[in-house]
């Protein structure tokens, strides 16, 4: 199982991929996470990688990730070449606006692009308000776990409730543990076979 | 209790490869470390500095890879054991060291952890540093997993000890920046006593001595050589007619490989680990025992033209490839499509590709310069003064990110304090006006020769010095000029602008650029001095936001709003770039500039260009 995870710097992709590498491991399952640190943070795309089960390579080819995690839309469609024809994608329907758009240069695809560009081509698109859903659940700063947590729900992953939730307390321990479960929780409802 | 210092468990830890690398040195009871952050190898001098007290392990963050290096290597030639670390190009910062080190040694452990960064993710290059350890005779350790990291920085430790040679640790980003499980082994709680006995005839690199050292060098060679193959790191896995050499991330991407392939425990795998001096026999005897072999490895082909020369050597009849468009590609990462491509190919097995989507074309959105930044105000008045004219070398930082539109600020790079030196030989030949940029971190680490040389040439240049109190890019980490600590404000321990006047420069100046007038009416004034030769120095002092909110908790108190009387000229967006601008249609489907206020950073250096723009309070 390759999860590709794209998004912008700022959004908390890494420590979401973070998580569902502990939870992996949590669960006794092989895994290897892939982050890349540095110059992608300054406002641009960031990419990590996280496999699990009788895999070796950190990184994920194009055509090869079973799952896609976009925590943005544009970034979702960007990393179409990443998937192949069985891959789930979880994408969340909030846009980023780059700065190139921001001032003019270029035009910000519209939804419906993004859409059936992505839907034409992969399994099935799960498509998130994490924003919106991770202020109902108590704050926007938890839309990363709420992405999480509908992965968590697609049950796409073979790990237990029980190791996401020590995962959880590992990765993010102390007082915003709660806040963060919750998050992810409110997730994984929306991920969960049928909720749509 | 930090997670690099609990005790031995079965439980394994997902760490980061350079976490597994401190974990791996406070195993080998490490207690020297001293290191310049650079990506990908900047997490392992920023935990090391984060346990130090804990672990009872100093800890130095140098001013630069070359002073790391010696820094280092005195504490193990004093018996203690040491560790310095740095990306791939550092290494040819401390490549003068690195050399004549090889030949004196050290007597307690000493590793260098040197980075590599192939598809140039952070970097100006994609050297192949394995090349390094051959020239200089060190051995040399290729980890593919963080567990191997941890390994063998603990085993490198005591191959140098054994042989009184630092040992090379060669990792690239994908091992750097990987995360995996980590077996954590004991923690030795004895501390070593340092002591030093004179021994100039060996320690004393005069010619003499060097000739001397050379032929032991050669010997130490010899017996690393044995070492390598008998080392536990060089293993061969499957069996077969067909076979496979490979190092590094590389052999991940090979398991995959064949995995896929139905080629599982059917391709005789040689992955080696020690790959410096190489394993001679290991190697020809496994070349003995396979009819074909494919070498898999990223940059240069090292292991590639060894084992060619071994099987020449050793007159063995085998067919090997590697490099090569249709085969292992030389430029950038492999992955296991790359590998898997030229495994099929190499030992005539079927392989469908996968089919690769397209997505259309999209807007780009490349890493800018943060809302806030004071290096976006300094590039404003310094184009606003000098304009397209002016030549601009720049220097290795976060503002290298001003080579973008609209900023476009960047003319020449190289390296690390090119900036300096090539505007002596840029005004020295031109007609124009020369302007360099270089970092307050990046001055300290290399900047400094290049403006006493201008100094004693007289070249005439103006050298922007853009101090925003860190070294920002890598992840504000201190620097000797650090004004700004988590314990409060400090005297710094060298101010750059004592150094610069120190340099012998007469013309220096201090602005902060997030005032715009002011900085403006110094560059003007600067630049009319130009007539005269000789360098002059602008030092532009603002923090950096970032830094500087996590270092005070200061709360913002404003942000900033573009008026309705705004005429759409677009200046804002064509000159400043700011981040927190968005060019969009307003309620009433007219287009206007908004500034997003959740970006704004309140630096008010907008509405200083215009009158437009005006502050509001933050509620609350």
């Amino acid at each position: 199982m390759r999860i590709f995870f794209t998004g912008v710097g700022g959004q908390g992709t890494l420590l979401a991929t973070r998580l569902v590498g502990e939870a992996a491991l949590e669960e006794g399952l092989p895994v290897v996470v892939s982050e890349i640190h540095g110059m992608a943070q300054r406002g641009g795309v960031v990419e990590s990688a996280v496999a699990v089960g009788n895999l070796s390579s950190p990184t994920i080819a194009d055509g090869e990730a079973d799952i896609l995690l976009a925590f943005e839309p544009l970034e979702a469609l960007r990393a179409l070449p990443k998937c192949h024809g069985r891959t789930v994608v979880v994408a969340n329907t909030v846009p980023i606006v780059p700065f190139t758009v921001a001032v003019g240069q270029s035009t910000y695809p519209s939804m419906e692009l993004i859409r059936s560009s992505l839907e034409a081509k992969v399994a099935r698109v799960i498509w998130v308000d994490a924003v919106q859903t991770a202020r109902k659940s108590g704050s926007e700063r938890g839309a990363n776990m709420v992405m999480v947590g509908v992965l968590a729900g697609t049950g796409k992953i073979p790990v237990s409730g029980k190791s996401w939730r020590k995962a959880m307390e590992r990765v993010l321990p102390g007082k915003v543990l709660e806040a963060n479960w919750k998050a992810f929780q409110s997730g994984f409802d929306l991920g969960a076979p049928g909720s749509e | 209790m930090d997670e690099l210092l609990v005790p031995a468990s079965n439980r394994k830890h997902l760490l980061l490869g350079n976490e597994a690398v401190v974990r791996g040195a406070m195993e080998g009871n490490v207690r020297f470390v001293a290191a310049y952050p650079g990506t990908p190898s900047s997490e392992i001098i920023d935990r090391f500095s984060r346990l130090a007290e804990e672990a009872g392990v100093y800890v130095e963050y140098s001013v630069n890879e070359k002073v790391s290096m010696e820094t280092a290597c005195a504490a193990a030639l004093s018996g203690v054991r040491s560790l310095c670390s740095m990306k791939h190009v550092g290494l040819n910062v401390a490549a003068d060291a690195f050399m004549t080190l090889a030949y004196v040694g050290v007597r307690a452990g000493m590793v260098m952890v040197v980075a590599d960064d192939p598809s140039l993710h952070s970097s100006q290059n994609e050297q192949d540093n394995r090349a390094y350890a051959k020239m200089a005779g060190v051995p040399m350790l290729e980890p593919s997993t963080p567990e191997e990291a941890r390994e063998m920085t603990l085993s490198g430790l005591d191959l140098s000890e054994a042989y009184r040679i630092p040992c090379m640790l060669r990792t690239t980003t994908r091992v750097n920046h990987s995360r995996g499980p980590v077996r954590l082994g004991e923690l030795p709680r004895e501390k070593p006593t340092a002591s030093f006995t004179k021994d100039p005839f060996n320690l004393v690199v005069v010619p003499m001595v060097g000739r001397k050292l050379r032929l032991a060098l050669m010997e130490k060679e010899k017996m690393l050589r044995e070492e390598a193959e008998k080392s536990p790191f060089n293993f061969v896995t499957g069996q077969g007619e067909n076979g496979i050499i490979t190092s590094g991330v590389s052999w991940l991407y090979v398991q995959d490989a064949l995995r896929d392939l139905g080629l599982e425990g059917k391709v005789k795998v040689l992955k080696l680990g020690f790959t410096h001096p190489m394993p001679r026999k290991l190697v020809g005897n496994f070349l003995r025992g396979v009819g074909k072999v494919l070498v898999v490895e990223e940059l240069e082909p090292f292991l590639e033209e060894a084992v060619k020369g071994i099987a020449q050597e050793e007159e063995i009849p085998v067919k090997i490839v590697g490099k090569g468009e249709q085969w292992i590609p030389r430029a950038f990462e492999l992955d296991s499509v790359k590998v898997k491509r030229a495994v099929a190919r190499c030992f005539q097995v079927p392989y469908d590709p996968p089919t690769i989507f397209s997505a259309p074309e999209l807007p780009a959105r490349p890493p800018t310069l943060c809302p806030g930044c004071p290096h976006r105000a300094t590039y404003f008045s310094v184009r606003k003064v000098f304009g397209d004219e002016a030549v601009y070398p720049t220097d290795i930082g976060c503002y290298t990110l001003g080579v973008l539109p609209p900023l476009r600020m960047a003319d020449f790079l190289v390296c690390m304090g090119s900036s300096v030196s090539t505007a002596g030989g840029f005004s020295r030949v031109l007609d124009r006006p020369v302007v360099a940029f270089i970092g307050d971190s990046t001055f300290f680490h290399g900047g400094i020769p290049g403006l006493i040389n201008a100094v004693s040439h007289d070249h005439r240049f103006l050298l922007v010095i853009l101090d925003n109190g860190t070294t920002a890019m890598t992840g504000h980490q201190p620097h000797p000029g650090v004004e700004w600590t988590r314990r409060g404000r400090i005297e710094p321990a060298v101010r750059i602008e004592d150094v610069v006047r120190g340099c012998g420069v007469k013309k220096v100046a201090l602005v902060n650029p997030l005032q715009m007038k002011k900085t403006q009416e110094v560059l003007e004034d600067l630049r009319r001095q130009m007539k005269d030769p000789g360098v002059s120095v602008l030092i532009a002092k603002s923090p950096c936001p970032l830094f500087e909110r996590r270092m005070t908790g200061k709360k913002q108190k404003i942000v900033f709003k573009v008026q309705g009387d705004c005429d759409r000229c677009k200046r804002c967006l064509r000159e400043l770039g700011c981040p927190a601008f968005v060019w969009e249609a307003s309620a009433a489907g007219e287009e206007c500039i908004r500034i997003n206020e959740a970006l704004c950073n309140g630096c008010a250096f907008c509405a200083q260009m215009c009158p437009s723009i005006k502050p509001e309070k933050i509620e609350g």
